[in-house]
């Protein structure tokens, strides 16, 4: 079914889809953006941002993104709250499935951002919010005085370790390499925190428990020695993985699953852009993201034109 | 738009377990982002459900009682009640699709 033809339809509402789209419409375009839950994208769960330019004393990401939500929809931008599923050609026309029904435009621009990356380890789904999270900020208010683990040695993953060190009794990192990816400051809060220790070289290969987490087995990287950690939760931040498992076999990704566009955001489909995080070699910033989102608009206009 | 009403400790046993058609409780607090995702699609929910399922929310930070009793150890946390007993737990923000789905077989 083919509820409406517009000029062209956005896929994400995070900063790249929100500043196509604010583009877009101030260009006259009759435009629609489809996002599946809360516009504002990854940024949102920022407490604060501080590089994004113009909020000299930082920003929540909460409020940015409603912000450039306002600004967008001032111009005329159209939103619904549904899930991409699929893109089709039909000739000149470009056909976006969604979870609320179908459209039709005569150009998209794919901003879908990513998602969390999970472990897929025995336990993991069972164990979804009986001690397994994705969520520190969200969850460590339940783990007073447990014994935690936090996976990974990113950035993400040392804020969430840091942000349970004040609930939790004891919170282990666990990482796969012997150092972390993390940046400088962030890690010398960690190695200075107490109640952080480190496991490195560690993998996780299975979470257990009853009715809730016991315990997660654990082994060596190099020597292949198992050993088990005793904790009431486990919080997973290895990363983020492009919300692009819809787009397979119709546009060119990277090994990764980002999609490959060239400096216009063009991809190897005429009148199809990509913008934002989603996109190959994306420096993955709030900012770099609008800028992908105002170049793809503008060359959507020259494309419609 | 209707908002779900929001519903501490102290009205949980008459809001929600004495309720004459299934409710939904969605515990959140204001700190968890996937809970202010999640909300756009429950205000819509509530309305599209208005009459056959009741949609309310308990802020865990305020309400800890309600939160304890049913073990809340994530959130969001989706609970359906029908004539006072818990019949569906979800966990983690979902798509507007599937808690559509999960609303309707409750409703079976």
């Amino acid at each position: 079914m083919v509820d409406n033809n517009y000029e062209v339809i956005i896929i994400g509402g995070g900063p790249a889809g929100l500043t196509a789209g604010l583009y877009t419409s101030r260009a006259g375009l009759n435009s629609l953006l489809v996002e599946g839950g809360l516009v504002g994208g990854q940024i949102v769960s920022a407490e604060l941002v501080e590089n994004y330019p113009g909020f000299p004393d930082g920003i929540s990401g909460f409020e940015l993104g409603q912000l450039m939500y306002q600004q967008a929809i001032k111009y005329g931008l159209n939103t619904i709250i549904a899930e991409a599923t699929g893109i089709e050609l039909r000739e000149k026309q470009k056909e976006v499935k969604t979870t609320e029904g179908n459209f039709m435009a005569k150009a998209a621009i794919i901003a879908g951002g990513s998602e969390r990356r999970k472990l897929s380890i025995p336990g993991e789904e069972k164990f979804i919010g009986r001690g397994v999270s994705y969520c520190a900020t969200c969850d460590a208010t339940f783990f007073r005085e447990l014994s935690v683990a936090v996976v990974g040695g990113g950035d993400a993953a040392i804020t969430e370790a840091l942000h349970l060190a004040k609930f939790a009794s004891k919170v282990t990192v666990i990482h796969r390499r012997d150092q972390l990816r993390a940046g400088r400051i962030l890690q010398e809060k960690a190695l200075s925190e107490p109640k952080i220790q480190f496991l490195w070289n560690a993998i996780v290969d299975e979470i257990e428990g009853e009715d809730l987490v016991k315990r997660i087995k654990l082994r060596e990287v190099k020597t292949g020695e198992k050993s088990t950690l005793e904790v009431a939760g486990v919080f997973i931040s290895i990363g983020l993985k492009p919300n692009t498992d819809y787009l397979k076999g119709i546009l060119p990704l990277d090994t990764a699953g980002h999609i490959i566009t060239n400096d216009k955001m063009e991809t190897e489909i005429p009148g199809i852009f990509a913008a934002g995080d989603v996109r190959s070699n994306s420096a993955r910033q709030a900012i770099t993201a609008a800028g992908d989102g105002a170049t793809a608009a503008i060359y959507t206009e020259k494309f419609l034109s | 738009m209707s908002e779900p009403l929001a519903v501490n400790d102290d009205e949980f046993d008459q809001i929600v377990l004495q309720s004459e058609i299934p409710v939904l409780v969605d515990f959140w607090a204001p700190w968890c982002q996937p809970c202010l995702m999640i909300a756009p699609i429950l205000d819509e929910l509530a309305e599209e459900f208005s009459g056959r399922m009741n949609i309310v929310r308990v802020d865990v930070d305020q309400n800890l009682k309600s939160a304890v009793k049913y073990s809340i150890m994530a959130i969001p946390s989706l609970l359906i009640f029908r004539n006072g007993k818990l019949i569906t737990n979800v966990v983690g923000a979902k798509r507007k699709q599937d808690l559509k789905q999960i609303i309707d077989d409750a409703l079976k």
